[in-house]
C-alpha cells in the first residue's frame, strides 16, 4: 500500500516535471529551426541564424540595460526600506503592528496594474500641484515603474528580514551599550551582521522580481521598455524565432545557476556530514 | 518606540521611520487616495483643467454600464453592458483557473511533504522552481507557440491520428476562454504548491498514521486530517493564484482569442489608448474593489488571518 502511494506519488512528481519542462523545450528548440515562424513541428534544418539577429537587435540590448538599471535601483530602494520597516514593525506590539503589517503586505496582493495606474496618477497630480507638470520627473518613465516596483517588493524584503529577526537575541544589544558601543556601531556591528543572511537573500529576490515585472512596468514605462515588455510587444506584433533565441539563454542562464546552487548545497551537506562523523569518532574516542 | 530610540539613539530611529513613511505614505497610500480622487473627475483636455467642466463626477463609473451585448451565459440569452461582461468572465474563469490549479497542487504538495523521501526534498524542490525562474513573458510564449494553429500540438495529435484537422486552440474549443486558462493555470500552479507543501509540512505525520491505524479510508484523512491542516496554505495559494490571474495582463494578450476579452485589457485601453486616465482610475478602482472583497470572503470561508495569507 504505502510503496504503491509511493510510486503514484513519483509518477505524478514526474508527470508534473514535464508539464513544467515540455513547453520551455520547445520554446527553447524553435530558437535553432531554420523556419521564419517560431516553431518546431516542420523541422526546416538547424541554424544558428536566430541568434546573430538577435544580438544585432539594438532595442534588445537597450531593453536589457534597462532591465539591469532599474533592477539595481529597485535593489537600492526596497533593501533599505524593507529592512527599516522590519526593525520598526518589531519593535512595537498591538493594534498598531496589525495595522501597520497591513499596509505593508497590502501591495503584495494589490494587482499589478492597480499599482502601476496609481502611480502614475499620484506624481502625475504631484506634478500639477507644485506647477511643474512638464518636468520629467512627473511623468511616465523608469523611474515611476521603479517607485511602484518598490512599493510592492520591499513588502518581500520586510517578511524575509522579519522572519530572521525572531531568532536575534536583543540581549546582544544591551551588552554592547553596556560596554559603551555608541548608536551606529550597535546596528553595525551587531544587529546587521544578524540580518545580512536575510538581507542577501532578499537583495536577489528583489532583483530578480524586477526584472520579472510585468504588469508595473507596462503601465508606468513611457517609450523606453525593459526586457520583459520588449518580449512582450515582440510577441504582439509578428514574432520571428530571435526571441525564441533570447529564451534558449534566458533558460541556460537559469539550469546554470540553478546547477551552481545544487552542487554548492550538495558540497555543504557532506562538510556537514562529515564534521558530524568527526565529532561522533571523538565522543567515542573519550568514551 | 522607546525601545529603538534607546538602542539605535534619536538619529537612527528617526531614519528608519522615514524610510517606512515613504513607503507607506508616498509609494502605498497616497498613489491610492490619487486614484481615487481622479477616478470622480472627468478626463479634460490640459487647457480645461480646473474650468466649469472639472467638477465631481460619477460619469466615469457609469461607463462601465454603457454599450450592451447579446450575450448567453449558460444557454440563457441576455443583453448586459460589455464590459461588465468582460468583468464576469475575468471573474469566473479566474475562479476556474484556481481551482484547477489547487486541484493539480494538492496531490503533488502532499507528496512533497509526506511521501518523498527527506533527502531528495532539496533537489525536487529546486526543480521544480526551474520554471518560475523563466519569466512570464517567455512562459506565455511557449504556450503560444505550442498553441498555434501549424504549432507542434496539432502536428502531435494528427502525427498520432487522434484528429485530421487541425484544431485552432486559441479560439477555444469549449469556450473562447480555452487558451487563457490553460496558460494562466500553467503560469501560476506553483503559487499555488508552496503555500499548500509549506501548510503540509508542519501537520504531524502520526496523526495521518493514526488515522489510517483507526482503519480511516485515505480520501476521509485528507478530508478530515490533512485537507483541515493545510487550510493556512490553500486558502493563500487561491488568493494568490486568483489575484495573479485576473491581474494579468501578459496572458491574454498573448495567447487569447479576439473573442476573449480580460478586464485588464479594458483598463489598459482606457488608458493607455484612449488616454482617459479618469476612466481608466475609476475601472481599476472597481477591481480593486472586487479583489479586496474576494481576499476578505476567502479569509471569512477558510476562517484565516492575514497574516497567515501573506507570506
Amino acid at each position: 500500500m504505502s510503496r504503491n502511494r509511493a510510486f503514484l506519488g513519483q509518477l505524478y512528481f514526474g508527470l508534473f516535471i514535464l508539464y513544467l519542462l515540455v513547453p520551455l523545450i520547445v520554446m527553447a528548440g524553435a530558437a535553432f529551426n531554420d523556419s521564419k515562424l517560431p516553431t518546431v513541428a516542420p523541422w526546416k534544418g538547424f541554424t544558428w541564424a536566430w541568434f546573430g539577429e538577435l544580438f544585432a537587435d539594438q532595442t534588445m540590448w537597450g531593453a536589457f540595460l534597462n532591465s539591469i538599471v532599474v533592477a539595481l535601483a529597485v535593489v537600492a530602494l526596497a533593501v533599505p526600506i524593507g529592512t527599516a520597516a522590519a526593525i520598526v514593525l518589531n519593535s512595537i506590539s498591538g493594534k498598531y503592528r496589525a495595522t501597520l503589517y497591513g499596509f505593508m503586505v497590502a501591495p503584495v496582493l494589490a494587482p499589478g496594474l492597480v499599482i502601476g495606474i496609481s502611480t502614475v496618477l499620484f506624481w502625475n497630480q504631484l506634478g500639477q500641484t507644485v506647477g511643474a507638470n512638464g518636468f520629467f520627473l512627473f511623468g511616465r518613465g523608469l523611474h515611476l515603474a521603479t517607485l511602484g516596483q518598490v512599493s510592492y517588493i520591499a513588502a518581500y524584503v520586510m517578511l524575509l528580514v522579519l522572519a530572521r529577526l525572531q531568532s536575534f537575541d536583543p540581549g546582544l544589544e544591551e551588552a554592547a551599550l553596556d560596554l559603551g558601543a555608541n548608536h551606529g556601531q550597535v546596528l553595525r556591528r551587531i544587529l546587521l551582521p544578524h540580518l545580512y543572511p536575510a538581507i542577501a537573500a532578499s537583495a536577489a529576490i528583489a532583483f530578480f522580481q524586477s526584472i520579472e515585472n510585468f504588469n508595473v512596468t507596462l503601465f508606468t514605462k513611457a517609450n523606453e521598455t525593459t526586457l520583459t515588455v520588449y518580449v512582450f510587444s515582440q510577441v504582439r506584433s509578428g514574432i520571428t524565432p530571435k526571441i525564441n533565441a533570447l529564451a534558449f539563454l534566458l533558460i541556460l542562464l537559469t539550469l546554470v545557476l540553478a546547477l551552481a546552487y545544487e552542487m554548492n548545497r550538495r558540497r555543504k551537506a557532506r562538510i556537514e556530514a562529515e564534521r558530524e562523523a568527526e565529532a561522533r569518532r571523538a565522543e567515542e574516542a573519550m568514551l | 518606540m522607546e525601545d529603538l530610540i534607546r538602542r539605535y539613539g534619536t538619529g537612527l530611529t528617526a531614519v528608519f521611520c522615514l524610510l517606512v513613511a515613504f513607503w507607506i505614505l508616498v509609494l502605498v497610500i497616497l498613489p491610492n487616495f490619487s486614484m481615487l480622487f481622479e477616478s470622480f473627475f472627468p478626463y479634460l483636455p490640459v487647457a480645461e483643467l480646473g474650468g466649469p467642466k472639472d467638477v465631481f463626477t460619477l460619469q466615469n463609473y457609469e461607463k462601465i454600464l454603457a454599450n450592451p451585448i447579446e450575450t448567453n451565459w449558460f444557454g440563457i440569452p441576455i443583453s448586459i453592458p460589455v464590459h461588465i461582461s468582460t468583468f464576469v468572465d475575468t471573474v469566473f474563469f479566474s475562479a476556474l483557473v484556481t481551482f484547477m490549479t489547487l486541484i493539480l497542487a494538492y496531490p503533488l504538495a502532499y507528496f512533497l511533504a509526506k511521501v518523498a523521501s527527506p533527502r531528495s526534498i532539496p533537489t525536487l524542490l529546486l526543480l521544480l522552481f526551474i520554471p518560475m525562474w523563466v519569466s512570464e513573458a517567455l512562459r506565455a510564449f511557449a504556450w503560444y507557440i505550442i498553441l498555434t494553429f501549424n504549432g507542434p500540438l496539432n502536428a502531435l495529435l494528427k502525427g498520432l491520428g487522434i484528429i485530421d484537422q487541425g484544431i485552432r486552440w486559441q479560439n477555444g474549443v469549449f469556450t473562447s476562454y480555452d487558451a487563457i486558462v490553460i496558460v494562466l493555470t500553467y503560469c501560476y500552479v506553483l503559487f499555488m504548491l508552496f503555500p499548500i507543501y509549506t501548510a503540509i509540512t508542519s501537520l504531524d505525520t502520526n496523526q495521518i498514521e493514526a488515522a489510517e491505524d483507526l482503519g480511516s479510508p485515505w480520501w476521509r484523512t485528507h478530508w478530515r486530517v490533512v485537507i483541515p491542516h493545510a487550510k493556512p496554505g490553500i486558502a493563500s495559494g487561491c488568493v494568490m493564484v486568483f489575484m495573479l490571474s485576473a491581474g494579468s495582463l501578459l496572458v491574454p494578450t498573448v495567447v487569447g482569442s479576439t473573442k476573449a476579452n480580460w478586464f485588464p485589457q479594458t483598463i489598459y485601453t482606457w488608458f493607455n489608448d484612449a488616454l482617459d486616465w479618469n476612466t481608466g482610475a475609476a475601472y481599476s478602482m472597481i477591481f480593486l474593489l472586487v479583489c479586496i472583497i474576494f481576499v476578505i470572503l476567502a479569509m471569512r470561508l477558510f476562517k484565516v488571518k492575514l497574516s497567515d495569507i501573506a507570506k
